[in-house]
């Protein structure tokens, strides 16, 4: 009962922000809400920790930019063709990287990433330095001109949710605790039977899909892409989003991404503009000695330990 | 010849693999650092390209401010850098022990963000000029190409650094100490061996490599706080390369990898930037602990 | 869905009476965006100084026109186009700037230049050097102020040719900016008799040029091109010192070079160099002073593109003291009207494709001992006529022209 109510707010919440917030700020916030939540399907449940998804994330806003720019697709198709192209991606990546572990993976999966940084730097469809500009947001179901803040705000909380939903069930679903039993020990769920690579392999794409639709819905609402979302900082970010909110937690990373995102926004407005990645890498050393739990996982442990 | 016959004037290939070779050299000594510090910590350093960026700062401060030469600032850089390697090592990344190997790997990228984003912030992201040391200046025409002193140095100085390392863990008692912590630290200890001071000695070490290549680097690339961020994710392609496991496998993947590098830039240009990650891919698919290192 | 789109409607009409209320001038202030490189390749030549360069032109206005005051905001867009398309979007939905100043870099200029025209705002380009921003890529409301790669192929491509650099290899920055450069000056080069052996591209922003100038080498070709800007051709022709290229007989031709290259090279490495400048400070008894009063704020000798910030904001205010107004297509069309007459330009014309046409100046670089002072640097050797160098308007491939 407690929780429903809790979800009721956030509903009412999220539907009236856009009349207190600037719309497209809040959009931003809700793409690395749901670019997070897929990052944290790989490293919190799956306990594998991919140093190149912003691959995903910026490739996904290339491939979405294109479909919907020179292919002229409704503004849904494009969404899916770029997440789908980032599921594809990830793949590829994921068959190379899955036979490594720990630190391995990490290095596997930043360099793959890199070497696709530098693919999309030079393919003339991304646009190079330029980027690609001036994509069309459309409309929504052929109805709802998304070119209006607000209308657009809704598609893309919409598809947020949808995206954060998904996830939500995967963790939960039979699938997901099989990732969960790998994580805690490989080998136990290996004797179980198990096709451990396989059950890697199917959580990355996932979750390289989902990071990719993160990244395809920003760059509808920005109207454009760019190597910004490629480069390998961004998939730095992401780790400290997951990680500041609380790996393995369903709120964490939302919780992460809201802070981090509006850090950045407060900061880059201030004299403090030019100190943001200091600031960031200081939330990550205290993160990392000092806070692994993360906000939601010590509020968590907070609770429990004063009840 | 072959190659005329291919269609490429040999002065535009050995050029680029002579290049090749300067550019190896730098991923030899930063490699190794890695190496040496993964070695004793377990760790992936990440922000060993902010730390060979320092290496480059400090000898343009030794130079330019302090007036100490290039030849001190060849040994001083890489003592000063080394030093807050220990620091470093001995206020943050002790208290890491026993903690999953991805923390480390964690905050030493947040260390990375910080200096270098300091560094940004008080310098500017452009390039701060640096001239070679007047003992180097000028060059030598090879007959295919105008080689310049500094570059024929960088070269070289990396080579001997490279081999004198690989001997200090091969054939010195420091040495055996090092590889056995590697190997089984508890017993080590139980040996009476300081192993915690080991430690801290190789991560310093490994830190003083790096800034080491730093040094060699400033009069060629721009001092520049961000030359060594995308520069470690190249380095981290050819550690997977090479596998972890070996000093000499840290050397010699390397030079390879810079030769190689070189070797696209005339055969096919747009791949470049990308034929060391290619390379990394195929030695995954063929054999997974990367050229060097054990099976696991 | 329909309901949030009313709401929408209603909240934004809400919005627009309460605004309504002040007189002509939206906001009741006159707020001009300034988007520049605050630390990167191109901070020297435009950065902190088209800054205070836009707040000398708003303070010859004593801070107010047509009774509201002016506002500047800025913001350093690190060179990469996303955050200053997104920090222009914000500015625009929400911070009520008006017009949108400097812009330097190619991509920048473009991204923002869609925003600009999304909100139907002024955008005063400065430091973008591609012709495209008046042809193919051209707005209506977007204004290139104070060069274009097309002027400054016409300056250098053509004399270097008349020299005898008939045979050519360009290093080219990665981006629209390069290729649009290195297609003006190619076309140039090969109008006037010469040809185009070859291009090398590299990444922006560079830091070693080794590789390249053996490639350049190799080619054979007479003159080397450098179709970049900025720290990147600086380490280029550093680049080509060190591996002794200059001394093997081939010519280095910077393309798009400013003062403050020259300041940062130094003399003995840069004389002789031909450039085509749209401003030099030591040309008039205007310029001058001007110039004196620029390097006391900065400490620095004003580039074309500071200069040219300064006028364009300069204009955009005139136009809207004129019209006491800060409607977009008034001012424009005042704009239009007026002509440019301040110490960058002298009777500039702004045509209707955007294009501010005024002379452009071909300068050489002294020699050490020819400079009698700090930042004297350059050799006025002939001026530029502003058809010659941006070519007549019928040229132009603007669709709204």
């Amino acid at each position: 009962m407690k929780t429903k109510l809790a979800y009721l707010l956030l509903l009412a919440l999220l539907l009236v922000a856009p009349f207190l917030v600037y719309p497209v700020f809040l959009m931003k916030l809700l793409c690395f809400a749901l670019f997070a939540s897929a990052f944290n399907l790989i490293l919190g449940y799956g306990g594998l920790l991919s140093f190149g998804h912003a691959a995903f994330f910026g490739g996904a806003g290339y491939f979405t930019g294109h479909a919907l720019k020179v292919w002229g697709l409704p503004t849904e198709l494009g969404i899916l063709a770029g997440a789908l192209g980032a599921a594809l991606m990830g793949l590829a990546i994921g068959q190379l990287a899955i036979r490594r572990h720990g630190i391995y993976f990490a290095m596997i999966t930043l360099a793959m990433a890199q070497m696709a940084y530098f693919l999309f730097v030079t393919s003339s469809f991304t646009g190079g330095e330029n980027g690609l500009q001036g994509i069309p947001r459309g409309t929504a179901l052929g109805l709802f001109d998304l070119q209006n803040n607000l209308t657009l705000y809704y598609f893309v909380l919409a598809i947020c949710a949808l995206g954060i939903g998904l996830i939500a069930r995967t963790v939960r679903s039979p699938f997901g605790q099989v990732l969960a039993a790998i994580r805690d020990n490989e080998n136990r769920a290996r004797s179980l039977g198990y096709d451990i690579e396989r059950y890697k392999l199917l959580a990355f794409v996932l979750s390289a899909g989902l990071a990719g639709l993160a990244g395809a819905t920003k760059t509808v609402v920005f109207q454009l892409a760019s190597l910004t979302d490629v480069h390998w900082h961004m998939s730095g970010e992401v780790v400290l989003m997951t990680l500041l909110g609380g790996l393995g937690t369903l709120a964490g990373p939302a919780v992460g991404a809201g802070v981090i995102v509006t850090l950045q926004n407060y900061l880059a407005s201030g004299p403090l503009s030019a100190w943001v990645p200091v600031v960031l890498g200081v939330i990550f050393v205290i993160c990392v000695l000092a806070f692994r739990r993360g906000i939601v996982g010590e509020l968590r442990a907070l609770i429990r330990n004063s009840f | 010849m072959l190659t005329d016959l291919l269609g490429i004037p040999p002065q535009v290939l050995f050029g680029q693999l002579l290049l090749g070779l300067i550019n190896g050299a730098f991923y030899a000594v930063l490699s190794l650092g890695l190496a040496v510090i993964f070695g004793l910590l377990n760790i992936v350093n990440f922000s060993h390209g902010a730390l060979y960026m320092l290496g480059a700062f400090a000898t343009l401060a030794l130079v330019q401010f302090f007036g100490i030469g290039y030849w001190g600032a060849l040994v001083l850089a890489p003592l000063m850098v080394g030093a807050l390697g220990i620091v470093i090592e001995r206020l943050l990344l002790r208290r890491l022990v026993g903690v999953d190997h991805l923390y480390g790997l964690l905050l030493t990228f947040g260390l990375a963000l910080v200096i270098e984003g300091t560094f940004v912030k008080l310098f500017g992201a452009s390039g701060i000029p640096y001239a070679a040391p007047a003992a180097l200046s000028g060059g030598v025409n090879l007959g295919f190409m105008f080689l310049p002193w500094y570059r024929a140095w960088v070269v070289l100085a990396s080579v001997v650094v490279c081999l004198a390392t690989w001997l200090l863990f091969e054939r010195t008692k420091i040495g055996a100490y090092l590889r056995a912590g590697t190997e089984n630290p508890k017993l080590l200890q139980a040996f009476g061996v300081n192993v915690p001071m080991l430690t801290t000695l190789a991560y310093g070490y490994g830190v003083a490599l790096a800034a080491f290549a730093g040094v060699l680097a400033a009069p060629i690339t721009q001092v520049n706080p961000l030359m060594g961020s995308n520069l470690i994710i190249v380095v981290f392609a050819v550690v997977v390369i090479g596998g972890m496991g070996s000093i000499i496998g840290a050397i010699v993947t390397g030079l390879a990898m810079g030769m190689i590098e070189g070797l696209t830039k005339v055969f096919w240009p747009e791949a470049s930037a990308t034929v060391i990650f290619l390379v990394m891919a195929i030695v995954l698919i063929l054999r997974p602990a990367g050229l060097f290192g054990k099976t696991a | 869905m329909k309901l949030f789109n009313t709401l929408a409607a209603s909240a934004s009409a809400l919005a627009l009476l309460a605004s309504g209320a002040s007189a002509e001038i939206s906001g009741g202030s006159v707020k001009i965006g300034l988007l520049t490189d605050m630390s990167g390749t191109y901070s020297d030549l435009a950065g902190p100084g088209t800054i205070a360069a836009a707040e000398m032109a708003i303070e010859e206005f004593g801070g107010k026109v047509a009774g509201a005051p002016v506002e500047l905001v800025s913001a350093d867009h690190q060179n990469k186009a996303d955050i200053a398309a997104n920090t222009a979007r914000e500015w625009g939905d929400t911070g009520q700037v008006d017009a949108f100043a400097e812009l330097v870099t190619t991509s920048v200029a473009m991204a923002v230049f869609e925003v600009a025209k999304q909100q139907n705002k002024i955008a005063l380009v400065s430091g973008a050097a591609t012709s495209a921003l008046t042809n193919d890529a051209c707005i209506p409301t977007g204004l290139h102020w104070t060069y274009n790669t097309r002027a400054q192929a016409v300056g250098t491509g053509a004399s270097i040719v008349a020299e005898g650099g008939d045979s050519w290899y360009f290093l080219t920055a990665d981006y629209a900016f390069g290729e649009a450069l290195q297609k003006d000056v190619s076309k140039v080069v090969e109008a006037a008799g010469g040809t185009v052996v070859g291009a090398a591209k590299h990444p922006f922003p560079a830091s070693d040029f080794s590789s390249f100038m053996l490639q350049a080498q190799a080619s054979g070709a007479k003159v080397i091109g450098l179709a970049n800007a900025g720290n990147d051709t600086i380490n280029a022709i550093k680049a080509a010192k060190e591996f002794g290229i200059v001394d093997a007989g081939q010519k280095i031709a910077g393309l798009l070079v400013f003062l403050s290259d020259i300041h940062a090279l130094g003399l003995e490495t840069a004389q002789g160099m031909q450039m085509t400048v749209s401003f030099y400070w030591d040309r008039t008894d205007a310029t001058r002073e001007w110039s004196k009063r620029f390097y006391d704020r900065t400490g620095k000798m004003p580039t074309g593109v500071q200069a040219g910030t300064y006028s364009s904001v300069l204009h955009y205010l005139k136009a809207i003291e004129a019209t006491g107004s800060d409607d977009t297509d008034t001012v424009l069309a005042k704009m239009r009207e007026l002509p440019v007459n301040d110490i960058f330009a002298e009777n500039g014309v702004l045509r209707s494709d955007g294009r501010m046409v005024h002379d452009m100046y071909l300068a050489e670089v002294k020699s050490p001992a020819d400079s009698s002072q700090p930042w004297d640097y350059l050799k006025i050797v002939r001026t530029i006529p502003g058809e010659e160098a941006f070519g007549p308007l019928s040229e132009s491939t603007c669709p709204t022209k």
